[in-house]
């Protein structure tokens, strides 16, 4: 398990730009930031600021532009899409707004398909019981409201107790209701499992379950606020 | 199981419908491939181990007349292994029972044991007894036309004599493997019968003795064939030799070649077609499933999964796709071709059937489908690893659609929303859609060429029979003989017109070439049997020159105005140099002819005639046949008609079976296509057309923008069918031209009619298929899934 306080992320200077032919999209410009074990961090921001690109770029799903970034004092700027997959495989876990749950396969299967490639997972089983989807493992994604979608897909997240969590805006399609459930959720695992979280939301009342807030516009970091005291996820009302 | 091979074969099981549409094009491809090359290496087996194990000649010759004497200088040619010679004589039957005349080859069986060449595999009964003149042994499907046993009766008129032989066995002879009486068009078992005699009998009853007038050659390993044929052509120059010839100019060995290299053809082409149209079927269904599935690629990218095992895992699902069709076709194959070589056997009178099917066979089949799932579905496999992860996880962006060309030309106001909506599809991946034309045009092609040979033969009998050779019977003297053994004929009761011919043997030289035929003499007032120009119009000697078939002419290279050598190989076997005076149109054999004064002059011989030709009535035909079975001159009588009517009948039912299968294949792919293409249609456009519904839209409606995307594809691709399948059946066509027949390219307008119903009978089958999937649309279903 990772110490808390060590540095998990270190960035400096990452940009993005898409090239899109006639025009160039410029979604990160020049980010410094640096995340540490065991914390939460909310991203915040209005939409197109560039949260997802810079959660897709730590999490090795894209390559930036320009700058560096590490994860644990590895450079990952340099990494080959090898080194890329394996530190998905080994170290990341991904939550979507759309859940994108594998819609061929049950729950209990979904999430195996992430066990089946890890090193010490928890079985299928166990990770649906910790999102409180036990009675719920052989149902199909059509079977199961978006909430539950949105359970099996975190628990498929932890279910190879990554030392990182990336979730981008796990609860942006769920009612209040359910999405504080599924944030209670990442909360538990959070301060159970020590995961390192980080949690994109435009939601600004989300922001008061973070360790830290870190706010972007524009593709810049516009501020980072520390939390003098998390809320309770159950306690958050919007 | 693992997790994604549950996921594999759930989407296996969820495009079933697809699967099996692809599967049964594969399946029809590999079993095609299967039957046919099965077929033939059976088959070249078959024949190989007959030759062998009945010692079937290499060298041929016939000549008229040569002391046994001789059989020592024959034997010491260089190259001769074995030599056999016999006495070979024609003669007509009567069965009784039977009221039309029999040709009889009759062929002299050795004095002891079996022969050194060409040996007989008896089917039943015994050899004939040496000593014996009335016992007779028949070829097997002879016997099985007449149902004859062992024991019954059948009358011969031998030189003139008539004489009653007893059967004693039922035989097979590898020289007999194709059973054609020379100048038939096709196999007549009931009115040609091969009758092996004793060889002192026989030669008794043509004056033969101590004689013989055909010999069969064993090479030495290693000989010349070319060297031992000319010197054999030498040595019986003096004793009537009419050229000695190979086993390539045997004609039963001839045939089946032929029938082996139309096997090796269908084993290419149709494979071809179909393994092609599996790929693209593969290509449009993998493309599209992973279309389909970007985001879930994504997914498992973003988890950890190597490119390799997303990769594999699609690889796997094609592979399993492939399976079904090729396990099928491999099933299909073996027991489509099991049956084929056996429909063979009522062709080719082979004693036995060696079938099996070689590995060699298998591998390639499995290897080829593999190559084409490959070939269709790598590109979309590539494109799969290519994904970028945080790429594929955004939803694809809405297809770019432009207004179509029609549109672009101010034709917009004639089309409603629903037909701008097919139009556009159409337009916005063009290149799918022309290889969906091409694919449903393919089978279209196919369809026409099941017809072919139907049309081709109706043209050959319509012109040789109706056209040309119009006489009802023809009859062959023993002898050429004075010219008024012809009225003889005329005045027999019941003859309306007889008119004479001269058949000479000839060797045609032109430069190096040389071809082995017969020059047919004719009287320029004939108007039975008559000679056509490539317009068929009717075509008389001139008094001087030759006329060649066109087939002829093509094997010599030799044009009207050119002279070549005729060297006759009867009576004084003069050689005489000729001018081609023109070529003239026939679908079989490879004769030339001349005007009969002219040909008589050039044998130095008074005016002597072969034969007749006779239009009778149809009443008296009975009486007919037993005159002309009473006249010691006359060899033989063919009727014609009958001939064809028997042909067709037996035709009738193989052309039967054949044109079922065409249609049941090249329906398949018609199904495949079309089907295919509706139901990716269907998927790409689920969430339009759910909407549509939504806005009021009938479900007719919807079935409309579906399926008329369908109707137009058909439309444009029957046309592109009647192309292709012109080509298609112009290629065949070309490749089965033989010496022995041309078939000539009749594409007849009920061939066109017949393939575009059966494609627009499959394209309806595949929308009513569809348009059932259209009437289920689950609204809510189509809407929530994010596309
Ligand atoms: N693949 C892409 N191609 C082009 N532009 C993109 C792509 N991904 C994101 N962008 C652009 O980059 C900017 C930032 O996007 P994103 O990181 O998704 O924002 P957020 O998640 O904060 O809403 C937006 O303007 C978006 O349009
Ligand atoms: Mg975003």
């Amino acid at each position: 398990m990772v110490e808390t306080g060590e540095v998990v992320f270190a960035v400096t200077g990452l940009s993005k730009v898409y090239d899109m032919g006639e025009i160039q999209v410029r979604a990160l410009s020049g980010v410094d930031l640096t995340l540490s074990a065991g914390e939460l961090i909310v991203l915040l921001g209005p939409s197109g600021s560039g949260k997802s690109t810079l959660l897709n770029i730590l999490g090795g799903l894209d390559h930036p532009s320009a700058g560096y970034f590490s994860y644990r004092g590895r450079d990952l700027t340099t990494a080959t899409d090898r080194e890329l997959t394996d530190f998905r495989r080994y170290h990341v876990g991904f939550v979507f707004q759309f859940y994108n749950l594998i819609p061929s396969l049950t729950a209990r299967e979904n999430v195996a398909a992430v066990t089946e490639i890890a090193k010490q997972p928890m079985t299928p089983e166990e990770a649906l019981a910790l999102v409180g989807l036990e009675e719920r493992l052989d149902h199909f994604p059509a079977q199961l409201s978006g909430g539950e979608q949105q359970r099996v897909a975190i628990a498929r997240a932890i279910a190879k107790n990554p030392a990182v969590l990336l979730c981008d805006e796990p609860t942006g399609s769920l009612d209040s209701k359910t999405g504080s459930v599924v944030l209670a959720v990442l909360e538990k695992i959070n301060q159970e499992l020590g995961t390192t979280t980080v949690l994109i939301t435009h939601n600004v009342v989300i922001a008061a379950m973070a360790d830290r807030v870190i706010k972007l516009a524009d593709g810049r970091v516009v501020g980072i606020e520390r939390s003098i005291e998390r809320l309770a996820a159950r306690d958050l009302k919007w | 199981m693992r997790a994604l091979d549950h996921k594999r074969w759930r989407d296996f099981w969820k495009m079933r419908g697809q699967v099996l549409a692809i599967g049964l094009v594969i399946a029809a491809g590999i079993a095609i491939y299967v039957m046919s090359l099965s077929t033939l290496d059976s088959l070249t087996f078959t024949r190989q181990t007959y030759y062998r194990d009945y010692r079937f000649a290499d060298i041929f010759v016939s000549l008229k007349r040569a002391p046994l004497s001789l059989k020592e200088r024959l034997q010491s040619i260089p190259g001769v292994a074995q030599l056999r010679t016999r006495v070979v004589a024609a003669a007509n039957l009567t069965v009784s029972g039977f009221n039309e005349p029999i040709s009889g080859h009759l062929i002299s069986s050795p004095s002891t044991g079996t022969a050194s060449l060409n040996s007989l595999y008896l089917r039943q009964g015994r050899l004939v007894d040496p000593d014996r003149d009335d016992e007779v042994v028949i070829c097997e499907a002879f016997a099985m036309a007449h149902a004859f046993t062992l024991g019954d009766t059948l009358a011969a008129t031998i030189n003139g004599r008539r004489k009653t032989l007893r059967i004693v066995g039922v035989a097979l002879s590898p020289e007999f493997v194709y059973q054609l009486q020379s100048g038939s068009l096709f196999p007549d078992f009931k009115r040609y019968g091969i009758l092996w005699m004793g060889r002192k009998a026989l030669a008794t009853a043509y004056d033969m003795d101590g004689a013989f007038n055909d010999l069969l050659v064993k090479l030495a390993t290693g000989a010349r064939p070319e060297e031992v044929i000319e010197r054999l052509d030498q040595l019986l120059e003096p004793y009537g030799g009419l050229g000695a010839y190979g086993r390539k100019e045997q004609v039963s060995h001839r045939y089946l070649s032929e029938e082996f290299r139309q096997l090796e053809q269908m084993a290419t082409i149709y494979p071809t077609i179909f393994l092609g149209v599996a790929a693209f079927l593969l290509q449009v269904v993998i493309s599209r499933l992973i279309t389909t599935e970007r985001e879930q690629v994504a997914i498992l990218k973003a988890f950890g999964y190597y490119d390799r095992a997303i990769a594999l895992h699609y690889l796997k699902l094609v592979l399993m796709i492939v399976a079904v069709g090729v396990g099928a076709g491999l099933v299909a194959g073996y027991w489509l071709g099991r049956n084929m070589s056996e429909l063979y056997m009522d062709y080719y009178r082979f004693p036995f059937l060696i079938y099996f099917l070689h590995p060699r066979i298998v591998l390639f089949a499995v290897g080829v489908s593999l190559a084409a799932a490959g070939l269709g579905a790598g590109g979309a496999l590539r494109r799969v690893i290519k994904l970028a992860p945080a790429v594929a996880m955004r939803p694809e962006p809405p297809a770019t659609y432009r207004p179509s060309w029609p549109e672009r030309l101010g034709l917009k106001t004639f089309f409603s929303q629903p037909t701008r909506m097919i139009i556009r599809h159409l337009g916005r991946r063009p290149f799918k859609a022309i290889l969906s034309v091409v694919g449903i045009a393919l089978a279209c092609a196919i369809l026409m060429v099941g017809s072919i040979f139907q049309d081709a033969i109706d043209y050959i009998v319509e012109v040789q029979f109706g056209l040309a050779q119009r006489e009802d019977l023809t009859v062959t003297f023993v002898e050429p003989s004075a010219y008024r053994a012809l009225l003889s004929l005329q005045r027999l009761p019941g003859v309306d017109h007889g008119e004479p011919f001269r058949a000479v043997p000839v060797r045609l030289r032109f430069r190096q070439r040389h071809y082995l035929t017969a020059i047919v003499g004719m009287p320029e007032e004939n108007v039975l049997h008559r000679l056509l120009d490539e317009d068929l119009k009717p075509l008389v000697p001139p008094e001087a020159g030759i006329v060649l078939t066109d087939q002829l002419g093509h094997i010599l290279k030799v044009k009207p105005g050119e002279r070549l050598t005729v060297e006759v190989l009867e009576g004084k076997r003069p050689h005489r140099q000729v001018t081609v005076a023109a070529l003239t149109k026939e679908f079989i054999g490879v004769s030339a002819y001349m005007d009969l004064a002219s040909l008589n002059r050039l044998m130095r011989e008074d005016n002597l005639i072969s034969g007749a030709y006779l239009a009778v009535d149809e009443p008296h035909l009975t009486s007919i046949y037993s005159a002309l079975n009473e006249m010691p001159r006359v060899a033989g009588t063919v009727a014609r008609r009958h001939a064809i009517t028997s042909f067709y009948e037996t035709m009738a039912e193989q052309m039967l079976v054949f044109t079922l299968f065409v249609i049941f294949f090249a329906g398949v792919i018609a199904f495949g296509v079309v089907y295919n293409s509706a139901r990716i249609t269907l998927s790409e456009r689920a969430r339009e057309l759910a909407s549509l519904r939504i806005l009021g839209f009938r479900r007719f409606e919807i079935a409309y923008i579906l399926l008329g995307e369908l109707a137009i594809l058909t439309l444009v691709a029957i046309p592109l069918g009647f192309l292709l399948g012109y080509g298609l059946c112009a290629y065949i066509i070309y490749y089965l031209q033989t010496d022995l027949y041309r078939i000539p390219l009749m594409v007849e307008p009920g061939t066109y009619a017949f393939a575009a119903t059966v494609i627009i009978l499959a394209t309806v089958l595949s929308a009513g298929l569809v348009g059932w999937r259209v009437h289920r649309l689950d609204l809510i279903a189509v809407l929530k899934t994010r596309e």
